[in-house]
């Protein structure tokens, strides 16, 4: 039994009204010093077998043909046992 | 640990059981060992607990609301097809179309888990329709909130916004028309309503019942989950203590993807007439979907709750049969059908199993793992639960408040010129009366095209055949100040209101839901305000020819001792021949004429003036008169059919003055005013007397409909001309002041959103 | 024989009766398509409606381009098949590469129903040839993921080749870049367009009929022997 876990954020150039919009809630809130919230997803994979190469190169088709939108996305993949 | 089971409970008499912590009294647990000759099991506790809460069972207010029947109008036989006691009450409006509609709250959740809570309370009302064989096909949420500036209120109201537009646009209902009210009173206690109405041919009426031994109980949706365990008994039946938010845990999570599936999907199974019965899983999930199917149906169900698709692994039995997970229903089946409902569910990915089966005798009973853990007679607890008198008093200071009237001696009154439009810009830009395009915008008005008026049109008027034109209206109105000052009145206010509403559309009245928001049934001034109003209401729709065909009751909306605004919410729905004769409210053509219907007196109790300018609330509310108000609802039928009148609007909250400003700013040109000479200026625009309407003819029509006017003994005062478009486009009232409509759409335009963003 | 136009129906999908019905007033033959089809029917066009296709989950549009009709359709849109995505359908086109960039968050936040004036700037797609280069419409529009947003190369080869389509004039409701409401392929027969033309062919329903062209204009299209 393997884990992938699959970060995904939107590319720096991308506006993203809701890191924003965090951003300032926390600086209402009274926490100093933010300058920069970006918020986005974490898909967390269970998956039969081995955490090999193999599944690192699926996981990989996973995040490229589904997870992320390579227009406006980047991600990241970690694969564990 | 082991399950609790009946043969368990019928060895162990002596077990203590938490009934006071699920929400029962002494009495009523005495009441269940009675009935059952046992101590009940944990999970028959947690079913009875559930069912017996007040929001479930009505307890306190069944004794009153027996009027809207006893009280039935003679008119109801032509037009109710389903009366009182099911999900959603249906009427004729003819061409062979049945159209149900209901309005619910929601409040509670709304105030613990704003987003979700005012999410859930939509997706709750929807399925209550879908349930009565219709598609839903528009909603409408009255809200209400504490001052506009409160805190407390940037907390809950974005978020209660964003849920009903996320939920109902996700749907695809359009959302035509609500209320938006800001009042102290409601600050602790923010008020969800939620409205919908669905269509269908009268031979698709579905009712809940489960009839036929050997019928299969089906259960289909969403999974079951630990959502809202307890949540109705819990929030309903609680008042919140002055420490703010704290309970988190209980509240329902919504999916409104699967609820579209869920509505296509039920659509189909009855276009093919696969079920005898179905009920939609609410408050109090499986517990009140089979107590009530077999209750109301031939009394007797056996269900295998392990059959139930879980979510959740862990879930005990209790917790299944407490769980408030969404966007559940349970339907009874004939087994020859069985397959092609399959069938249907695989279509739309919707999750379907087999629960159980309708059985000869006249028990529920309910197993676990090969052990019988429910064993009781349905209609004990779906609809024989307890029933209070609770003890009622009219208020001590109650006289006190009616004798403090607004007389010119006690709020100072504007007199000049500048003070009258001063006023006037204050009044246009106060929370209340200020555009509420801040909300309305953040709902889709459009989807499944027929929504012919939206808000901020008096009615929603949705389209119900594109063949012949027919169509239906609703409106919903409330006043808590008019119910506060005398509660009896204040009902029949606020449902002449909205049946004026219905009828400056151009649609006739036929029907009515209610809301009844209150404070606590255990407050004798409170049970007394409940009681006032439901008396009020009776005797309004009986007077009015409308019948009650159903609502809903919500007690305990209150802070420590600070109960809301006694807030009686009336929808009205209507129906119109041809929605092509629709009455809209914009100004039309330059030089029409300007009349006004009706009586103006010196009425400034509970006024949105009052409460603005000086935070008074006191006096006698305006006087009532229904047989005025069904007048004047014929005059604005009439006068729409006959192709009479160009707009028309009806004068409520802000007076005169409001009514002009809203039809000048929809159609973007002024008005020349000249107010009556027998009337003070200041009354004449800010008095909210009820029975008027502002209606606008050309003038080749004018004479005619005076004369309908004459006719029916209603008076009627040409009041001024329609002028002014572009740069030129002045409200100006005669002798008095003038304002551009420029100025007057800037202050109505900026209040919401400098306050929420 | 009126030419018949496909309206795709996925689960989720909220305005593909409101298509129909907008294909039906423009004199053609709305032919329902099931999501699970493995084929368009023969149709002479295809529209993708507005709706929150499953859920909006993911991502708008996401899980709906791998649907299987969504096959028949990319195969016909390369062939030259008249395709319009509305608003979800849209979001769908981008996902499935018929068009480049992507639909985000709209830039405050809110869903936002408003009746929106726009200009045709794009008259020679199939979708459009029945408006004036530079004419005026008011069509509503009502999404919470309408910004539109492509790299600054994507951007500037859109508007040097005529292929944006339509763009919002007075405000710009979500933050699309360059106001861009809609845009085409280079073919100029796949549109996507967030404003929904459907709600704007009826003068009882809509705030204009200015959206009824976007469906005769297809329909000459198809009729021209």
């Amino acid at each position: 039994m393997a884990r992938v876990v699959v970060d995904v954020m939107l590319k720096p150039e991308i506006l993203d009204p809701q890191g924003q919009a965090v951003q300032g809630a926390l600086g209402r809130l009274g926490f100093a010093g933010v300058t920069s919230v970006r918020q986005g997803k974490q898909f967390v994979i269970d998956v039969d077998g081995p955490a090999d190469d193999a599944l690192r190169s699926r996981a990989d088709e996973m995040a490229t043909t589904l997870l992320a939108n390579l227009v406006i996305e980047d991600y990241t993949v970690q694969v564990a046992d | 640990m082991s399950v609790d089971t009946v043969k368990n409970a019928e060895t162990t008499p002596e077990a203590v059981q938490p009934y006071a912590e699920l929400g029962l009294k002494p009495d009523e647990y005495a009441r269940i060992r009675e009935i059952l000759g046992r101590r009940p099991t944990s999970s028959e506790l947690a079913m009875y607990s559930v069912m017996w809460s007040e929001h479930c069972s009505y307890k306190s207010s069944k004794v009153h609301l027996r009027q809207f029947g006893d009280k039935i109008p003679a008119e109801a036989a032509d037009v109710l097809l389903v009366g009182i006691g099911e999900n959603a009450g249906v009427v004729d409006v003819g061409q062979g179309y049945a159209v149900t509609f209901k309005v619910e709250s929601h409040n509670h959740p709304s105030y613990v888990e704003p987003y979700q809570g005012a999410a859930t309370g939509v997706g709750g009302i929807v399925r209550d329709i879908l349930t009565m064989g219709a598609r839903p096909v528009a909603v409408m949420d009255p809200l209400r909130f504490g001052p506009a500036d409160a805190p407390d209120t940037r907390r809950v109201l974005p978020g209660i916004v964003g849920g009903i537009g996320g939920y109902g646009n996700c749907l695809g209902l359009p959302n035509i028309g609500g209320e938006l009210v800001f009042d102290p009173s409601y600050l602790g206690n923010p008020l969800v309503n939620a409205l919908c109405v669905g269509v269908m041919r009268h031979e698709d009426i579905k009712l809940a019942k489960a009839a036929g031994p050997g019928n299969l109980v089906v259960l289909f949706g969403a999974k079951t989950g630990g959502d809202g365990i307890g949540g109705v008994s819990v929030l309903a039946s609680e008042t919140f203590d002055a420490d703010g938010p704290s309970k988190r845990p209980s509240v329902q999570v919504g999916d409104p993807f699967t609820e579209k599936l869920l509505i296509e999907c039920c659509l189909e199974i009855f276009a093919a007439d696969l079920v005898v019965g179905i009920q939609d899983l609410g408050g109090a999930g499986i517990s009140c979907a089979t107590s009530e199917l077999a209750s109301a149906g031939t009394g007797g169900m056996h269900v295998t709750l392990d059959q139930v698709p879980l979510r959740d692994a862990s879930l005990s039995p209790e917790e299944i049969l407490m769980s408030e997970s969404q966007e559940r229903m349970c339907a009874i089946v004939e087994p020859v059908h069985l397959d092609r409902f399959l069938e249907i569910c695989a279509k739309w990915d919707v999750t379907v199993t087999v629960i159980g089966e309708v059985t000869s005798g006249d028990r529920l009973v309910i197993e676990w793992h090969g052990e019988t853990i429910v064993d009781v007679p349905p209609r004990t607890v779906a609809h024989e639960g307890p029933v209070y008198e609770r003890p009622y008093a009219r208020p001590s200071w109650q006289n006190a408040l009616q004798a403090d009237a607004p007389t010119p001696e006690r709020l100072a009154r504007p007199s000049t010129p500048a003070e009258l439009r001063d006023t006037l810009l204050r009044m246009v830009a106060s929370p209340n009366l200020a555009s509420k395009t801040w909300v309305t915008s953040q709902y889709d008005k459009y989807v499944q095209g027929n929504t012919v008026l939206a808000q901020p049109e008096d009615s929603g008027m949705v389209r119900i055949d594109e063949v012949t034109g027919l169509g239906i209206a609703l409106a919903t109105d409330g006043n808590g100040r008019f119910a506060k000052l005398d509660p009896y009145v204040g009902a029949q206010l606020a449902l002449a209101e909205a049946y004026r509403n219905v009828a400056a559309g151009g649609a006739r009245p036929l029907a009515v839901t209610n809301c009844l928001n209150f404070g606590s049934p255990e407050d004798p001034d409170v049970m007394w305000q409940f009681a006032e109003a439901v008396r009020g209401l009776a005797d309004g729709c009986l007077e009015l020819g409308v019948p009650v065909t159903g609502g809903n009751v919500s007690f305990y909306n209150q802070t420590g001792d600070l109960p809301i605004l006694p807030t009686p919410v009336i929808g009205v729905l209507g129906v119109i021949d041809d929605v092509e004769r629709r009455t809209p409210m914009a100004f039309g053509p330059v030089g029409e004429t300007i009349l006004l219907v009706g009586q103006t007196r010196d009425e400034l109790a509970g006024s949105e003036w009052a409460h603005t300018v000086h935070g008074h609330l006191g006096g006698l509310p305006p006087m009532v008169d229904l047989s005025r108000e069904r007048q004047l609802a014929d005059i604005l039928v009439a006068g729409s059919r006959d192709g009479m009148i160009t707009a028309a609007h009806d004068v409520s909250d802000g007076g005169l003055a409001q009514t002009i400003v809203e039809m000048a700013l929809r159609s973007g040109t002024g008005a020349r005013i000249f107010l009556p000479d027998d009337l003070d200026p200041f009354v004449a625009l800010f008095a909210e007397s009820a029975g008027r309407a502002v209606v606008v003819v050309p003038r080749s029509e004018e004479l005619r409909f005076t004369d309908m006017c004459v006719a029916r003994y209603v008076p009627v005062a040409r009041i001024g001309v329609v002028d002014g478009v572009g740069k030129d486009a002045v409200l100006d009232v005669q002798g008095l002041f003038s304002v551009d409509l420029a100025d007057l759409n800037a202050a109505a335009e900026a209040t919401l959103p400098a306050l929420f963003g | 024989m009126a030419p018949r136009i496909g309206v795709v129906t996925f689960p989720g999908s909220l305005d593909d009766r409101d298509a129909a019905r907008a294909v039906r007033l423009a004199g053609g033959e709305p032919v329902a398509l099931w999501h699970k089809d493995n084929s368009v029917a023969g149709v002479d066009a295809v529209v993708l409606p507005g709706g929150f296709s499953y859920g909006d989950y993911l991502r708008c549009g996401a899980i709906s381009r791998f649907s299987p009709v969504m096959a028949a359709v990319i195969e016909g849109a390369q062939a030259g098949l008249p395709v319009l995505g509305i608003c979800n359908g849209f979001q769908i086109l981008c996902e499935s590469g018929l068009l480049p960039g992507a639909l985000t968050r709209n830039d405050n936040l809110h869903f936002v129903c408003r009746d929106q004036r726009l200009r045709i700037e794009s008259v020679t797609t199939a979708w459009t040839s029945g408006y004036t280069a530079g004419q005026e419409i008011v069509v509503p529009l009502k999404n919470g993921e309408g910004g539109y947003v492509a790299d600054e190369r994507t951007l500037d080869e859109l508007e040097a080749e005529g292929r944006v389509v339509a763009r919002y004039l007075e405000v710009n409701p979500n933050g699309s870049r360059r106001d861009i409401a809609g845009i085409s392929n280079a073919a100029g027969n796949v549109v996507g367009l967030m404003p929904h033309p459907e709600h704007a062919v009826e003068p009882l329903t809509g705030p204009t009929t200015d959206g009824l062209a976007f469906f005769t204009s297809v329909l000459t299209q198809l009729v021209r022997p």
